[in-house]
């Protein structure tokens, strides 16, 4: 045991030295900043959390490309892009507010946990001012919740949820893809009017924020033409094999299978699908019909030959004629030697639309950017008139139709765009059931 | 002082003085130079650093003393996380009262796992635990959903009822925190071009796992400890002298699981979110991974292989092929693009083979890991000459 003792002496130079430590970081010049990862030197950082492996890794690498693209474009390199075409001229393609754009970008592995990880090394290490990508909503409400939490802004990329800007909105979260709701609501009537009003739909879900609210969507909208459920089965977002899922549907008495699965998810269920055989089937007198509310050209590229002939819904699609969508096209067509995904475009347009906001708002503070972005209405990023609502930070545009092209004429047409369907046909009230209980907050530019 | 001799308190100090410096000890390229890309002292991977060390130190009781190879313990990281985010959500942001039912859930739940578990040996006890953790997984994952969110994770949540705290006023959730300091709470130093972060959540784990450090540290030098050193020996000799061992395994297990528990538990306070993918057989099996590299049975080799492992995943998983390119561009275009070709498998998402590679040539040529592979070092540079041939000072307990 050792004894305490004190002494005057002793005491007098003990509490010098805790002074002195005490006093020891002012001596240092402590950061100051006004918002989280405030820039301060040449440079200005975007972090891009992009799934590379895992059921979504092809959107992921695709939506990288874009970043990458766009990043370019931002700094004068290349052709420009959509920068000629978008209806703000705020930008000058020579950085932001005098800065060079850099980026650090991170493998979310389509899991929470992952993409958390990498975004929270951005911005401690990396000192990124924003961030942007994810492919799964699970992903995106994760990120979401971290940058309010951090004070970063966040452009969601490919999140289709009805949760993000729902239940789960934050006011530093922006999301430029559509939605659930808005697929279910474009597709309901071309649904009736290909496959009729008498019908009895089996889901296949997958099992996270996303496919419940998709699987909500399309119950609600096709039950209102008059389609009757069997049933909604849940599937793990990891699995890979679909057979023990698919089986059941043949004797479930349910004519049409929707397919609430993306990416690799749906690429192996549909193709099991096709292999069982559904879709030659007669089912209550009527041909069996597969339905996969969301497709992506990547998804319909994996599939082949058995996406022929099926109907879902598209944010964006490259063959587009728009003037920015023909820019777009160009400019990716060069650098990469293929037509850009939805995906691509959509988190291309994040962050043009995220830098814009920062040039208008002349500040990269997360508060100044989100009042710069609420209620904004723009035009020429391949949607055509877009506003990003105020109440949700939702985006609203038109919304297409496809289907699965029965003669492809290359490798890349395998989508044709049945119709596109109106803004007006697509919104809905922000107080709407489907997007109820959640609360924007405040918007924070952390410290 | 502290219950430990001379020697072991001086290490405890180090261990606690290297603890406290990491911020700056970790961070030596200044920022912007282009080895900055190694600096490691940013709070989100030390925190990791340090709550891996807590999980790693704690399977060292099971494993490196009794030689039991538990393959389900991450199991228990994911059951303290829940509980965890549990208590932010119904109790308080305070991390205090999540970190206790944390680390008790964890011994609870490695009770009854170990009391069916232990009832066999060698590789049949590997592949219940085993068995054990995938079905706490593949629970959390499907049919547990409504308490453990599955693949959408676990986090506080605006409408959540927070009993203790005062309602939030401005439509925020609050920052979770110990007694009103904010785990987020970051001191950065800017020290000519140099910037050190000081972050509270960081020491708030750094802190802890230098505790359960001393904890295992006593637990291995009492006779406890021996008993279960006793077991890795010879288990059938231990019971034919009319001991009954198994209680001594079960305490073993139970302590183990309440390690991973706290960890958890500090993972969930760290960063409110907690998947499900934190329980799978990955995360069990890095643990293993982690012991073997530092050095099984040994008290810091632990927490060194926690270390190696975390700066490998966090680190090189970062190093894309534009940093690549940046890094060789001095060099004619071919060359530059050769060279990104060949280092490509190795870094990004390849950084699972940059590891195994470093495994096994830390387990071939450093069978005692990397606290072997220090002691060897050690020895050249003091060059006793009797330490020649001879077996080293201070061997790990097998």
């Amino acid at each position: 045991m050792s004894k305490l003792v004190l002494t005057r002496r002793g005491l007098l130079r003990t509490g010098a030295v805790a002074g002195a430590g005490l006093a020891l970081p002012t001596v240092f010049t402590s950061r100051a900043s006004a918002f989280t990862n405030e820039p301060k030197g040449g440079a200005v950082t975007l972090g891009f959390t992009v799934p590379l492996t895992g059921p979504y890794a092809d959107e992921g690498n695709d939506e990288l490309k874009a970043f990458q693209l766009a990043v370019k474009h931002l700094n004068g390199e290349g052709d420009g892009g959509m920068l000629s075409t978008f209806s703000s001229k705020a930008l000058n393609g020579a950085g932001l507010l005098g800065k060079k754009v850099a980026f650090v970008s991170g493998d979310t592995q389509t899991k929470p946990d992952a993409a958390r990880a990498a975004a929270k090394s951005m911005i401690e290490k990396d000192g990124a001012i924003m961030i942007s990508g994810c492919s799964s909503s699970a992903v995106a409400i994760a990120l979401q919740a971290l940058c309010q939490e951090a004070g970063l802004i966040n452009m969601v990329g490919l999140s289709h949820s009805n949760d993000t800007t729902g239940k789960d909105k934050k006011r530093n979260g922006f999301r430029h893809f559509f939605n659930a709701y808005m697929s279910a609501a474009a597709l309901a009537p071309v649904l009736k009017d290909m496959y009729g009003a008498d019908r009895s739909a089996y889901h296949l879900t997958a099992d996270y924020s996303w496919g419940w609210t998709q699987q909500a969507s399309m119950q609600a909208a096709t039950e209102a033409i008059g389609w009757k459920t069997v049933a909604n089965v849940l599937t793990p977002l990891a699995s890979t094999d679909f057979s023990s899922y698919i089986a059941p549907v043949l004797n479930s008495g349910a004519d049409v299978l929707i397919l609430n699965h993306y990416g690799a998810n749906m690429v192996n269920s549909l193709t099991q699908a096709v292999q069982f055989g559904l879709k030659d089937k007669m089912v209550n007198g009527k041909q069996f019909q597969i339905v996969v509310p969301l497709i992506s050209e990547l998804m319909a590229k994996g599939a082949g030959p058995n996406i022929r002939d099926i109907p879902g819904s598209s944010n964006w699609n490259w063959k587009l004629e728009d003037a920015g969508t023909k820019a777009f096209v160009q400019s990716y067509g060069k650098e990469y030697g293929a037509p850009p995904s939805q995906a691509a475009q959509t988190c291309y347009a994040q962050v043009m639309l995220y830098a814009d906001a920062v040039a208008r708002a002349k500040s990269f503070n997360p508060c100044a950017v989100v009042e710069a972005l609420e209620g904004y209405k723009f035009d020429g990023l391949g949607n055509g008139p877009t506003e990003y609502r105020a109440e949700d930070h939702q985006c609203f545009k038109d919304c297409l139709v496809v289907k699965g092209k029965e003669k492809p004429d290359n490798e890349f047409d395998t989508l044709e765009i049945v119709q596109v369907t109106p803004t007006e046909k697509v919104t809905y009230a922000p107080d709407n059931k489907m997007f109820a209980g959640g609360d924007l907050g405040q918007c924070n530019p952390g410290a | 002082m502290l219950g430990l001799g001379k020697k072991d308190l001086r290490f405890l100090l180090i261990v606690l003085l290297l603890t406290l410096a990491a911020p700056i000890l970790l961070n030596p390229f200044a920022e912007g130079s282009a080895m900055a890309q190694f600096n490691a002292g940013y709070p989100d991977l030390m925190q990791r650093i340090a709550i891996f060390a807590i999980f790693a130190v704690g399977f060292n009781i099971l494993f490196g003393l009794t030689g039991y190879l538990s393959f389900g313990h991450a199991a228990f990281i994911g059951i303290g996380s829940y509980a965890m985010v549990w208590m932010l959500k119904l109790l308080t942001m305070n991390i205090l009262p999540g970190l206790i039912l944390a680390t008790l859930m964890g011994g609870a739940f490695a009770l009854l796992i170990g009391y069916v578990s232990l009832r066999r040996s060698g590789i049949y006890f590997s592949i219940l635990t085993l068995a054990f953790a995938q079905m706490s997984f593949n629970m959390a994952y499907s049919v547990l959903t409504p308490i453990t969110g599955g693949e959408n994770g676990l986090g506080p949540a605006l409408g959540d009822p927070r009993i203790l705290d005062a309602a939030a006023a401005n439509g925020t959730i609050p920052e979770v925190n110990l007694f009103g300091l904010s785990m987020r709470a970051t001191y950065e130093l800017d020290l000519a071009g140099r910037v050190f972060q000081f972050n509270a959540g960081y020491y708030v784990c750094g802190l802890l796992s230098v505790l359960m450090f001393y904890l295992a540290l006593r637990l291995f030098r009492s006779p406890f400890g021996m008993m279960l050193r006793a077991i890795k020996c010879n288990q059938h000799r231990l019971n034919y002298t009319g001991l009954h061992s198994r209680p001594y395994m079960l305490s073993a297990f139970v302590i183990s699981g309440m390690y991973a528990g706290l960890a958890g538990g500090l993972m969930a306070a760290m960063d409110p979110l907690a998947g499900a993918d934190r329980m799978q057989w990955q995360a069990s099996g890095e643990v293993v991974l982690m012991v073997i590299l530092g050095g099984v049975g040994t008290m810091l080799g632990p927490v060194l292989g926690a270390g190696f492992i975390k700066y490998c995943e966090n680190i090189f998983s970062k190093i894309n092929d534009h940093v690549l390119h940046d890094w060789f561009s001095i060099f004619p275009k071919w060359l530059e693009n050769l060279l990104v070709t060949v280092v490509h498998p190795f870094v990004g998402q390849g950084w699972h083979l940059t590891l195994g590679v470093l495994f096994m040539l830390v387990v071939i040529f450093l069978p005692g890991g990397l606290i072997e592979g220090g002691q060897r070092i050690g020895r050249l540079i003091r060059r006793k000459p009797d330490a020649k041939g001879k077996a080293p000072a201070t061997t790990p307990a097998e």
